[in-house]
């Protein structure tokens, strides 16, 4: 009989874990390749993926002893985060088998993002994996899972409209925008850092009549490049603080652990704007901008928690779309599971076809002396022939199981199976 | 026919209050569109009012509390009107209509005052005072309720908590243009309505200034928003600061135009408007 195969996912996300527990896991000391080389090195993790982005925080792996390999995981996060087992437990979810799956898939499919739909995760899963393949940890189930949750992503992506720029984080900033400037046009902008979501934030800002934008990078090379993305123009870092002072809004995502942007800074700034309100988007993790900043008068200071309370806002229209979504990934999920559970019919079937060649080679042993005058090519004939025979024996039983494979009462037929072909090599029954 | 016209005018405004008030929550254009027409009907009625109330008394209808509120009202009502035109912006209605009309209710429960009109009074002087004054108090009522919208929708932006009001509500920018607007053409017409009340003065009591407690409470109102102005224009306050002054003017105003005339006495008390 095989032992049960579990996939379990332990992780956090925005939900569970707040602001301040996830700035430390992203700034902690840890690396990715570290983490998955000491995973790979615990005797009940057969096989494993480790992803960490600014809001969460995944650990997905299969097991024969999920009782023992869920403890080793906690204590690897909890060591390689530096924060302490206690504090981290509350923050933390487990899922087991269909539910890790599905949870996975959602993941990969940003259902599961705080801003649902932005198109940065499945990036961030398929760099993960592609780690974990680097790392060789990964083996047959969690190439398959997570070959489908990309096709799920995928599908999610071109089937629905959940990835709409409609519920972005941009648009939620530019919502936000306009119900403090009343119209974009002619507005100023600065981009500090770069990266997928605050290019795709400044495309919108522009889109919405924003004039101009200017970037400023730690590597003025990287705003030079970002710059000509948008027709923008390039300052330096040191300049962020005079610029604060000719913008309206400022869109931060540097990955600096320091703030990039301080309270006396835009105090200072506010002096000589003679109070024209000024907007922060903070999309950083860990934040760029110092909370503190949104106690200024006409400063209005919002990161990616603070969106995500804008976003709930037209969470109603998205109702359908998210509904249809769901759907897609609960198919992937049937799919997967079939595919899944056929694993567990496989030890059988392999028995089963190793014990038929066992037979072959043995009865061909003692024939071979009377093999003696047949040609090369006559013995192969005979042995072509034993095995279409023997195969076309047990070419039944072997698709039978695999069509019960999702029937609840599989354990019995493979008991049955290995029993009436006596795969378990029973001395007693031997006699 | 008077008072029917008074009736007509406030029964039609209390509707377009219940009706704007709806589209406040309910958030429907119709509605808006029916509340605006049937305000509009309200305030022409409550012109003919005005006007009727002109010719039978001889001059303007303020020379007590009851007919000073309803004229405040109407002041208010068509700041209003001509706002809705520039800003074109729908909820600004749902605040200011119930002011006005709330104005009218005070209003509306007052005795009617009765007896001959003081051949002073009858005066152009006095209807080109009285008429300036509360077209500035009208405009200066709308930069007050656009204040209070701003401080509303700002706490929401701010805090980050979005209330019911954060859709409802207009961007930040349009609320301080608002009231930025009615205090830059309120003021002028402040101004003027104080000047032509001292030429008035001159004209009537052979005194341009005297001390009276409602000429100096108005010269404290006249200064509280110059200041404002003042720091608008020449310090480059905005928002929420602006917001706060402008509510703070308009309680000075508020107490010029009730307190004032109701309890420090003096010549433009409405005891002595109509009195002697």
């Amino acid at each position: 009989m095989s032992v049960m195969v579990k996939i379990i996912n332990i992780g956090m996300n925005h939900e569970t874990a707040a602001v301040g527990l996830r700035e430390r896991l992203a700034t902690g000391s840890y690396s990715i390749s570290k983490t998955l080389a000491s995973m790979r090195e615990l005797d009940c993790i057969r096989e494993g993926l480790f992803l960490s982005t600014c809001n969460r925080i995944e650990a997905l792996f299969t097991t024969d002893s999920a009782a023992k390999a869920k403890e080793s995981i906690v204590s690897l996060m909890s060591k390689a985060a530096n924060i302490p087992e206690k504090e981290l437990m509350p923050s933390l979810y487990i899922f087991e088998d269909t539910d890790a799956v599905r949870h996975i898939m959602r993941v990969a499919s940003s259902l599961d993002s705080m801003v649902v739909g932005e198109p940065q995760i499945l990036g961030q899963v398929k760099e993960a994996y592609v780690q974990a393949t680097r790392e060789k940890i990964s083996g047959v189930i969690i190439n398959r899972l997570m070959h489908r949750s990309f096709h799920a992503a995928k599908r999610v992506k071109t089937e629905t409209e959940i990835c709409e720029a409609a519920v972005s984080i941009s648009y939620s900033a530019v919502e936000l925008a306009k119900k403090i400037f009343h119209v974009l046009d002619g507005k100023k902008a600065l981009l500090i850092g770069a990266g997928e979501m605050a290019e795709l934030a400044a495309k919108h800002l522009i889109a919405q009549g924003v004039s101009s934008v200017v970037v400023a990078n730690r590597t003025f090379e990287r705003a030079v490049q970002v710059a000509e993305l948008f027709d923008a123009r390039p300052v330096s870092f040191e300049e962020i603080e005079t610029q604060l002072v000719d913008v309206d809004i400022v869109l931060t995502s540097t990955a600096s652990p320091e703030y990039v942007i301080t309270y006396p800074q835009v105090k200072n700034a506010f002096k000589k704007r003679r109070n024209r309100p000024l907007f922060f988007i903070d999309i950083a993790v860990p934040r760029d901008v110092q909370p503190e900043v949104n106690k200024l008068e006409n400063a209005y200071v919002y990161d990616i928690d603070d969106l995500k309370g804008v976003i709930e806002l037209n969470k109603a229209q998205r109702q359908q779309e998210a509904i249809k979504a769901e759907r897609i990934v609960q198919e992937e999920v049937f799919k997967f599971e079939k595919w899944f559970k056929t694993l567990e019919v496989v030890p059988t079937i392999v028995s089963l076809k190793d014990k038929v060649e066992d037979i072959i080679q043995a009865e061909l042993k003692k024939s071979y002396s009377s093999f003696s005058d047949l040609t090369p090519h006559q013995i192969e004939t005979i042995q072509t022939l034993m095995r279409s025979i023997a195969e076309k024996i047990i070419n039944d039983p072997i698709l039978y199981l695999k069509r019960k494979a999702e029937r609840p009462m599989l354990n019995s037929y493979l008991d049955v199976t290995r029993n009436l072909f006596n795969l378990d090599q029973d001395n007693e029954d031997m006699e | 026919m008077t008072f029917f016209w008074f009736n007509l005018a406030l029964f039609l405004e209390l509707l377009a209050t219940g009706g704007l008030i709806v589209f406040l929550i309910k958030q429907q254009k119709k509605i808006f569109r029916y509340s605006y027409r049937v305000l509009l009907a309200g305030f022409i009625f409550h012109t003919i009012f005005l006007i009727s109330n002109y010719f039978s008394l001889g001059t303007a209808p303020v020379l007590d509390l009851k007919s000073a509120l309803s004229f405040f009202s109407w002041s208010i009502i068509c700041a209003y009107l001509v706002f809705q035109l520039k800003f074109k912006l729908k909820v600004l209605g749902s605040f200011v209509v119930p002011f006005s009309a709330f104005l009218m209710i005070i209003s509306s429960a007052m005795p009617w005052f009765e007896g001959p009109v003081k051949p002073i009074f009858k005066s152009l002087w006095l209807t080109v005072h009285v008429g300036t004054v509360f077209m500035g108090n009208g405009l200066f009522a709308i930069a007050f309720l656009a204040a209070i919208m701003y401080l509303i929708q700002e706490n929401q932006i701010k805090n980050k908590s979005f209330g019911s009001f954060y859709k409802r509500l207009p961007s930040l920018a349009t609320l301080d243009s608002i009231n930025h607007y009615s205090l830059l053409y309120g003021f002028p017409f402040l101004t003027f309505g104080m000047i032509t009340g001292s030429i008035y003065a001159q004209y009537a009591l052979g005194k341009y200034w005297q001390w009276d407690p409602k000429e100096v409470w108005s010269l404290i109102t006249w200064l509280f928003y110059a200041a404002l102005l003042h720091e608008r224009l020449a310090v480059g306050w905005r928002g929420r600061r602006a917001a706060i002054m402008s509510i703070i003017c308009f309680c000075v105003l508020i107490f010029t135009f009730v307190g004032a005339s109701l309890l420090l006495g003096g010549y433009h008390s409405f005891s002595s408007l109509g009195a002697r």
